[in-house]
């Protein structure tokens, strides 16, 4: 069953809404709006956050603790985890983009329920400053991100609570749009459009937005049995009062471990609309792209052990998440081989979007390569919980997901404002953010390798000066931040006109006015079966959407 | 395909493979090795070190001549090659790929079996089991119960470990020594039994290549056999409060002649180390 919403449909409740800017403020029901909020909140905490790793960093260019104290530090690197993952990556790959481009996607006029969108925004807003406000009110909490018991049940136990709370709304407001996406692409297709032709971020999201329901109440399960244990002293994790620490260890990276996908698979996607648009090339491979991703929704719901090699793990444990682990590397390796096509033998414009996208590639690869090796237990036993893993994840968090939101902004900026990003001062963002981020977690390798192990704020004097090393590519990811905001918000105003297709992109949400109309399309929604049909004559033609297209929305 | 390009593929692709295992094999990131367990890790390391290199600086090249070579000159209009897909090649792809990562894991397995199934060493080898065993390293972490024992042609020095915000304890019952600083002799089998008093601490020394969680409530255990004398870190690698970096001890290992020296000047009970 396939619904169609009638262009009226909306009409009635957007009425009620406000108008012009005020409604970026309001309780907008308007997907292209909420995906908006998404974005541009999701940026502000990727702002804060990033001060706390710049505070990490300055803390570290001295292997003894002197620039803050040392409870403040633990908070600090707490903060600064949880507010990247929960309110910055998340949100912004999955929320903003999803929100904004999938209805497109679709040939829908909103999401399949509005209401529920605009209540897993706002939850957001609320949640972090919750999250942020603890550092004021109590002390935030001190055990990592991770929160393992008993350092979480037994340290700053009011931070915790709240830290908990605040995770609590964003668990909720992440499934809330996880099972909003699953509806959207599978029940609001516009009729004709077969699964196998819809853009590939939508296979991205509709793979997320699984793990993100299978996995994401498991955390909030164990997230309250944590709260149990501090508030009531109960004892499911307490050793004190026989509980389990290993359990809470499992049952975290079960959710965990798929958040990394939830993290890197929409941004596998966004790169696949990227890559074909600014190559001029269909993306190579499409099927195998869909099955990969499938692929890695499966294993990925099977390798949380490997957290967990050094934590007295039984041996056939070891050697099944081992295995598990490293077969991820097959699926997501023909992927980046399938990208790869892409750009051979394309008419590539070398604009700040590509080289984005670009960056993403040759980051994702080192860091996925590093994990490989994390996934051997006699290798990890040496390097697990040090600046290894740091650099490892950074390369798949930051130089993957961070690099691909920067791209997509770039791309998607004229759909959003109607005006064009500077492309120079693009150009120089990337170079500056690549340089910066390289050197900043490159040399992280080595210090695992050598002896430093993570989260600590005095370190062996013998690491100092890789450490400043690292520390000055952390002040030019800093800095790269200015050039973009400055371009940000001066080409909102001053920017030239794009025109509704800038890139001459096939993808259904550039067959329409930039920005969009309300209703997404005046009339009806475009049937756009090839995507990705650069190149192909007869296949451009048919974008334009004919009477005979129309005719299949009649039932 | 020209046969010059072939030439050139040929030979870069010899190159890459070439660079690869020089900079694999002769470019070293780690420290100095100390237990028997290292030089076997540091073989994995090697290995994978190697493949590392070869597939990122292929990847690398591949998107950097592509980006050179098909980019938008000025002038140029209209789209690329309309290329969809090439089923043989993405057969390729997903084999070359899984072949790589089944070579890794049948090879890591195999170095994990000589260090011992990366099982601590914790009770009596009897006889039949002497041929198979006195080959395996005995570097390995676990959890369990440790009995020592003294009927076995492999006897461990058995330590118990205490962590606690923000130190390490070692115990060593024969001789009932209880020291700061870990003391133990080259060529022996030490098993440590380790629990923590309080939070979850781990037990790292970068030297032997082997790191095992200090657990609350939950004993674990690690094996090492020590072989380079010297003094190296002993580091704290969980999160555990405030002073988690500066958690910090040291291991000295030192030759069976000096050990017994350490060992008779601290022993409370008057029996000799062997």
């Amino acid at each position: 069953m396939t619904i169609s919403i009638p262009p009226t449909s909306q009409q009635s409740t957007e009425s009620l809404q406000p108008k012009g800017w005020l409604r970026y403020f309001s309780f907008s029901l308007d997907h292209k709006v909420i995906g908006l909020q998404y974005l541009v909140c999701g940026f502000i905490f990727y702002l804060i956050g990033g001060a706390l790793a710049s505070a990490i960093r300055v803390e570290l260019t001295s292997p003894i603790s002197d620039f803050m104290a040392r409870d403040v530090y633990n908070q600090v690197l707490t903060l600064h985890g949880t507010i990247m993952i929960f309110l910055w990556i998340v949100p912004v790959v999955n929320g903003a983009f999803g929100n904004y481009l999938i209805p497109f996607y679709v040939g829908a006029r909103d999401m399949a329920f509005p209401r529920l969108n605009a209540v897993a925004f706002w939850l957001i807003p609320p949640a972090g400053l919750l999250l942020i406000s603890s550092y004021f009110i109590t002390g935030a909490a001190q055990s990592g991100w991770t929160a393992y018991p008993p350092l979480s049940i037994t340290t700053a136990e009011a931070g915790q609570i709240i830290w908990i709370l605040s995770v609590l709304l964003l668990g909720g407001s992440s499934i809330f749009g996880g099972i909003n996406f699953i509806a959207t692409i599978l029940k609001l297709r516009r009729p004709g459009l077969k699964l196998m032709q819809l853009p590939m971020y939508c296979w991205a999201m509709l793979g997320t937005s699984v793990l993100v329901v299978l996995s994401t109440p498991v955390l909030a399960g164990t997230l309250v049995l944590l709260s149990f244990d501090i508030v009531a002293h109960t004892g499911f994790f307490n050793p004190v009062l026989g509980g389990n620490v290993i359990v809470y260890q499992h049952l975290f990276w079960f959710y965990s471990h798929p958040a990394v996908y939830i993290m890197v698979l929409p941004a596998f996607g966004l790169v696949s609309e990227i890559l074909p648009v600014h190559c001029r090339k269909p993306l190579f491979g499409y099927p195998t792209m869909v099955y990969s991703i499938m692929a890695i929704v499966v294993l990925g719901l099977v390798v949380w052990a490997h957290h967990m090699f050094t934590s007295g793990t039984p041996p056939w444990m070891r050697l099944f998440f081992t295995i598990a682990t490293a077969f991820i590397a097959v699926p997501t390796g023909i992927k980046f081989f399938n990208w790869v096509a892409t750009l051979w033998g394309g008419r590539i414009s070398l604009n700040s979007a590509i080289l984005f996208s670009c960056g993403f590639i040759v980051n994702f690869v080192l860091g996925g390569i590093t994990g490989v090796a994390l996934a051997q237990v006699p290798f990890d036993v040496h390097v697990h919980d040090t600046y290894f893993v740091v650099a490892h994840f950074h390369y798949i968090v930051y130089g993957g997901s961070v690099f691909v939101i920067f791209a997509s902004i770039y791309h998607w900026y004229p759909k959003f404002t109607g005006r064009m990003l500077d492309e120079n001062l693009g150009r120089f963002h990337f170079l500056i953010t690549f340089i910066g981020f390289n050197l900043c977690f490159a040399p992280q390798h080595w210090l695992g390798l050598n002896g430093m192990p993570r989260r600590v704020a005095e370190y062996d004097p013998q690491f100092t000066f890789i450490n400043q090393l690292s520390s000055v590519g952390a002040l030019l990811m800093a800095v790269s931040t200015l050039p973009f905001l400055w371009n940000v918000f001066h080409s909102a105003f001053k920017g030239r006109i794009a025109g509704d297709n800038p890139w001459e992109a096939l993808t259904p949400e550039w067959l329409t006015s930039s920005p969009p109309p309300i209703e997404n399309w005046v009339g009806e929604a475009p049937l756009v079966s090839e995507p990705y049909g650069y190149g192909m004559r007869k296949i451009k033609q048919k974008v334009d959407p004919t009477e005979e297209d129309l005719g299949g929305n009649s039932k | 395909m020209p046969k010059s390009s072939a030439i050139l593929i040929i030979f870069l692709s010899i190159a890459l493979l070439a660079g690869g295992v020089w900079i694999g094999q002769n470019i070293n990131l780690l420290p100095v090795d100390a237990s028997a367990n290292a030089p076997v890790y540091d073989e994995l390391f090697k290995v994978l070190f190697t493949i590392g290199t070869i597939l990122f600086v292929g990847m690398v090249g591949l998107v950097v001549y592509s980006l050179i070579k098909f980019r938008k000159r000025p002038g140029q209009t209209g789209d690329g090659l309309p290329i969809e897909g090439n089923l043989p090649l993405e057969i390729l792809w997903t084999a070359v790929p899984a072949i790589v990562i089944l070579f890794v894991g049948i090879y890591s397995y195999d170095i994990y079996d000589r260090m011992g199934g990366m099982q601590p060493l914790q009770h009596e080898m009897h006889d039949h089991e002497n041929a198979l065993t006195t080959q395996r390293i005995w570097g390995g972490i676990g959890s369990g119960t440790v009995e020592a024992t003294t009927v076995s042609s492999i006897t461990p020095l058995m330590i118990d470990v205490t962590a606690m915000q923000f130190a390490f304890l070692f115990h060593y019952p024969k001789g009932d020594i209880l020291s700061g600083e870990l003391h133990v002799p080259t060529g022996q089998v030490i098993t440590m039994k380790m629990e923590s008093k309080d939070v979850i601490h781990a037990f790292w020394v970068p030297e032997f290549r082997l790191k095992q969680d200090v657990i609350p409530g939950q004993p674990t255990i690690l094996s090492f056999t020590p072989t380079r004398p010297g003094r190296y870190p002993i580091i704290c690698a969980e999160l555990c409060g405030p002073y988690h970096g500066g958690m910090r001890s040291t291991v000295v290992v030192e030759s069976p002649e000096e050990y017994e020296d350490w060992f008779r000047k601290n022993s409370k009970d008057a029996v000799s180390v062997t």
